[in-house]
């Protein structure tokens, strides 16, 4: 019982087989594998080597990416190598929402980890849903940001960055700036030197899948150049001393604010810029605009009697004054000048050209002004920097602003000699001193440890000695700055006291008291200026108010810089003082300053 | 009784290995083709072993079923042809009441497998459509082809409304073909198509809506490159981005980064033209056509019209699989869900297709003798 026996044979009949057109029809089919097959063949032809580029360029798009390799800033540190701003490394934690809301079921968790609330994250996603990155939570510290990242949620991803962190936080606030939260520069010499500190990113080729993994790296395409270091000529621990003396000053005289800025005279690199009201950099958000700004440098004031070294240098350089000669008359105390008082706080009768100084005699200063030839007067206020920017690439640096000398009419020659009707910064006042206290040789201030600026004589070295003897006598008996004066060293300075300008001319009652000095006066090193704006309570004259600031901070700095003292026994009394440890030394007398001479009333 | 069953069936069995009724040619060519689809497999699969495992233990079904169907002789199938036929179409009616699917209904669960009836149909429908033509005076006039139209439009239907349009156009086509072998006049042909391509609008209104968006987008897949177009541009730059040469096995980035859907399966092909280049798709596309002309050639020396029919339209309906999903990887035919024959991943398709090989294998064997 074969299954062949079972079935009948085809009918002959119906046997067709394959026929003429059935063999016609095979044809047709054969025909047409040929041409399909042809056509499928000519197709891949087109695609892979006609537009072959194409393609690959289109398939590289899809998983190769250019990934940034991040670099640290670099540090700033003071010039004894204290860090001042470090960057320390943070993580944030960024989302693909569309892919994160997919399972949202990771949502409380995620919220939890990431110290925010559930609704609001998810909201937040939906809001963002047709972007592919989103910022769920910026720089947070790496094992919290770990802890998110562990929880393994689809489309959460970390980043890596870097906070900066001020150890000094307030205290070098002004000097150092402070940096966004992408880690650039926004103030101070953290944007002045933001290309430097910034370094360039590397980048890298990556092979990503879809979901946006790295799978592979590939080659770096761009070497990762680190943020360099930055060493600046701040000293901080003369920076320090000068913020809390500046701090008490402010507190003790109820004073609106303050800045102290002590130069290296040789070099012109700036030891220490203090401002008050100041603000933490490592938390900006609570800071006001007020607080922010370097009033050393993007304020300007009247210098008033601080620039009256600066006249008589312009005197001493003309060949007609001396140090003791001629002798000027300031007899009762005013001078009645084209229809204004020009007035000292006292009638000092007759004074030598160091008297003027020692005394700080208005009617001295504007009598030696108008002996002065003007062009001889505004070059010299000129090339002592008064009304031109430093030049030290600080960003927001005022210029202050003096007005060009063919323009001075005589009344307002006579105001420039004692200081009023022009403008200059705490700094530019100081670089003045500076150069000075150098022999004559000007510098542009900065603020890099041995940075190199260009040095220029500018008065004769004698006119400029002959300046710090006269400026000497101002911490000398019976003279504005007797409490300015330092144990065992000698001080040159020169105190002012200034109304300050406000709407509608000058204001009675608020002045801004200041001490410019050089010590040590013999050999000079460091030149400090301190200013006080607004004191309130107690004395208002620059002597009184700013004169103790400066004579604490520059003992500080002197011993810390191991300046040898020029001035033992000076103020000897009674044979040489000696303690247990044989030091000898002996302090100042106390005696009680002279009252400064600020102008009173009226419109120069 | 039982006992001369069951020697019966040791003695088929036994004829199987000992004197097996195959066409080498044939056979080594489908060996040859499932072992590139292996490759492929692994490659596509990520070195997944357990799919090229399972592919392969498929593989190893189909081949004994290969086996098995060889020894039937023509008339024996032609015999159960209708049974055959009537029960198959009756399993897609118990699909289309309890069957399981994503999206669509096209899945029954045999506990140890999932079987998709309408992959069947692939086979008996051309048989059935060869049964009714075989006893009749051919070329076929008005009567039959409006019979068999109603035997093609039966189970055809019931496909589409799994939905499941691919496999019904399939079917339809496995059918047809065994109708156009049979000498059908060309103006008829022509008549028929006319109508077809005249319901194409009715027809369009009939579409799903994911059905619809799948021929707008081959016709500008840029419109919507992250939904519907994704395949294509995905499958194109795939292809692509292969080159003349390939990027060599494994290597095929655009599938092991994820961008390629359905890699392992509907989109292989794209895997093996990246990773082998036009080389390697001129040299699949040749294999294919020679296991395709081979099929011809076995129908034209058929010993009988139902034979004829049955192994050409199987030939052509090869055929169309091969240059349907090739078209559609190369971006010139619309996504439809025709998988690469003994390429792609995928159970029931590679058992009914080395099934109906196991017929073509029996044809050859029974072929007409040349004297």
């Amino acid at each position: 019982m074969s299954w062949r026996n079972r079935i009948a044979p085809a009918q002959p009949g119906r046997r067709r087989g394959a026929g003429p057109s059935a063999r016609r029809r095979m044809v047709v089919v054969v025909g047409l594998l040929g041409l399909v097959s042809v056509a499928l063949i000519a197709r891949a032809f087109d695609l892979q080597v006609v537009r072959k580029q194409f393609y690959q360029k289109q398939g590289d798009a899809r998983f190769l990416r250019e990934v940034p390799i991040p670099v640290s800033r670099g540090t700033i540190f003071d010039r004894n190598g204290e860090p001042l701003a470090v960057s320390t490394p943070m993580m944030s934690i960024w989302a693909n929402p569309a892919e994160v809301l997919d399972s949202d079921e990771h949502i409380p968790a995620l919220a939890q980890a990431l110290g925010v609330d559930a609704d609001g994250l998810k909201a937040q996603l939906a809001q963002r849903s047709d972007r592919e990155f989103v910022y769920l939570r910026r720089q947070m510290a790496p094992a919290a940001a770990q802890a998110v990242l562990d929880l393994g949620i689809p489309g959460i991803n970390g980043q890596r960055e870097f906070k900066r962190y001020y150890p000094s936080g307030e205290v070098t606030a002004h000097v150092l700036g402070f940096t966004n939260i992408d880690d650039r520069g926004q103030e101070g010499l953290e944007l002045a030197y933001d290309d430097w500190l910034a370094g360039k990113p590397g980048a890298k080729r990556v092979i990503r899948d879809r979901m946006g993994r790295v799978v592979e790296d590939i080659e770096q395409v761009r070497a990762p150049k680190p943020g360099q270091n930055l060493t600046l000529s701040i000293d901080r621990r003369i920076q320090f001393l000068a913020y809390s003396e500046l701090k008490n000053a402010l507190e003790k005289s109820q004073a609106s604010s303050g800045s102290m800025v002590v130069l290296d005279v040789r070099t012109g690199e700036v030891l220490a810029m203090a401002n008050l009201p100041t603000y933490n950099p490592n938390a900006i958000g609570g800071s006001r605009p007020d607080q922010r700004r370097n009033r050393a440098m993007t304020d300007v004031l009247e210098p008033g009697s601080t620039v009256k070294p600066i006249l008589m240098a312009a005197a001493l350089s003309s060949g007609r004054f001396t140090p003791t000669s001629p002798i000027i008359d300031t007899t009762g105390g005013h001078w009645y000048f084209q229809g204004h008082d020009i007035h000292d706080t006292h009638n000092y009768g007759l004074l030598t050209p160091t008297g003027v100084i020692t005394k700080s005699s208005n009617v001295g200063a504007a009598r030696i002004a108008m002996q002065l030839d003007t062009s001889l007067m505004y070059d010299t206020y000129r090339a002592f920097g008064l009304g031109n920017s430093t030049e030290s690439g600080f960003p927001g640096e005022a210029s202050g602003h003096l007005r060009i000398g063919r323009d001075w009419r005589p009344l307002e020659k006579a105001i420039l000699g004692y200081g009023y009707g022009l403008n200059v910064t705490v700094l530019q006042l100081a670089n003045a001193y500076a150069t000075i206290a150098d022999g004559g040789v000007m510098h542009s201030p900065t603020f890099i440890k041995g940075g190199e600026s260009e040095a220029r004589q500018i008065i004769s070295a004698e006119v400029a000695n002959q300046l710090i003897r006269m400026m000497e006598t101002v911490t000398g008996p019976g003279s504005t700055g007797t409490l300015a004066r330092i144990a065992n060293y000698s001080v040159a300075g020169k105190t002012g006291t200034a109304h300050k300008a406000s709407v509608g001319g000058y204001a009675k009652s608020n002045y801004t008291s200041a001490f410019a000095g050089i010590v040590p006066a013999s050999n000079p090193r460091l030149v400090g200026v301190v200013v006080i704006d607004d004191p309130q309570k107690g004395s208002y004259y620059g002597g009184t108010v700013s004169g103790p600031v400066f004579s604490k901070v520059m003992e500080g700095a002197l011993r810390l810089l191991d300046v040898p003292p020029d001035n033992i026994g000076r103020w000897y009394v009674g044979g040489p003082l000696q303690n247990v440890d044989g030091l000898v030394g002996s302090k100042p007398p106390a005696d009680a300053p002279l009252d400064d001479a600020p102008l009173d009333g009226g419109t120069p | 009784m039982i006992e001369a069953l069951y020697a019966r069936a040791r003695r088929f069995l036994r004829r199987i290995l000992t004197r097996p009724r195959i066409d080498l040619p044939l056979a080594f060519s489908l060996f040859l083709l499932a072992s590139i689809g292996l490759v492929t497999l692994y490659s596509a699969g990520d070195g997944n072993l357990a799919l090229v495992g399972g592919q392969a233990a498929r593989f190893v079904l189909g081949g004994a079923l290969l086996l098995v169907v060889s020894r039937i002789p023509p008339p024996v199938l032609r015999s159960w042809t209708p049974w055959l036929y009537a029960g198959s179409t009756a399993l897609l009616v118990v699909v289309a009441i309890l069957g399981e699917g994503r999206g669509s209904i096209r899945w029954l669960d045999l506990g140890i497998m999932r079987f998709q009836p309408s992959e069947l149909l692939k086979l008996t429908m051309p048989m059935m459509v060869a049964w009714y033509l075989h006893p009749r005076q051919l070329p076929p006039g008005w009567k039959d082809i409006v019979m068999v139209g109603l035997l093609i439009a039966i189970p055809a239907g019931l496909i589409a409304e799994q939905p499941d349009l691919g496999t019904a156009v399939l079917v339809t086509a496995a059918g047809a073909f065994a109708l156009f072998l049979s000498g059908m006049a060309w103006w008829r042909i022509g008549l028929l198509v006319g109508a077809v391509a005249g319901m194409i609008p009715v027809g369009w209104h009939f579409l799903h809506q994911y059905q619809r968006d799948r021929v707008l987008t081959l016709l500008n897949p840029e419109s919507d490159p992250l939904g519907n177009g994704w395949h294509i541009i995905q499958s194109q730059i795939a292809v692509g981005s292969g080159g003349a040469f390939g990027k060599g096995w494994q290597h095929s980035t655009q599938s092991r980064l994820d961008f390629l859907p359905e890699h392992t399966t509907d989109f292989i092909f794209a895997v093996f033209s990246e990773e082998f280049g036009l080389v390697g798709v001129a040299a699949l596309v040749a294999l294919y056509a020679f296991i395709i002309g081979r099929c011809l050639w076995i129908a034209m020396e058929a010993r009988d019209t139902y034979s004829r029919l049955l192994a050409g339209a199987i030939g052509m309906s090869f055929f169309v699989y091969v240059f349907v999903n090739g078209g559609m990887v190369a971006g010139m035919l619309p996504v439809v869900g025709v998988p690469m024959p003994l390429i792609s991943y995928g159970g029931t398709s590679a058992v009914s297709l080395l099934t109906g090989f196991g017929v073509l294998m029996s044809i050859h064997a029974n072929r007409k003798m040349h004297i």
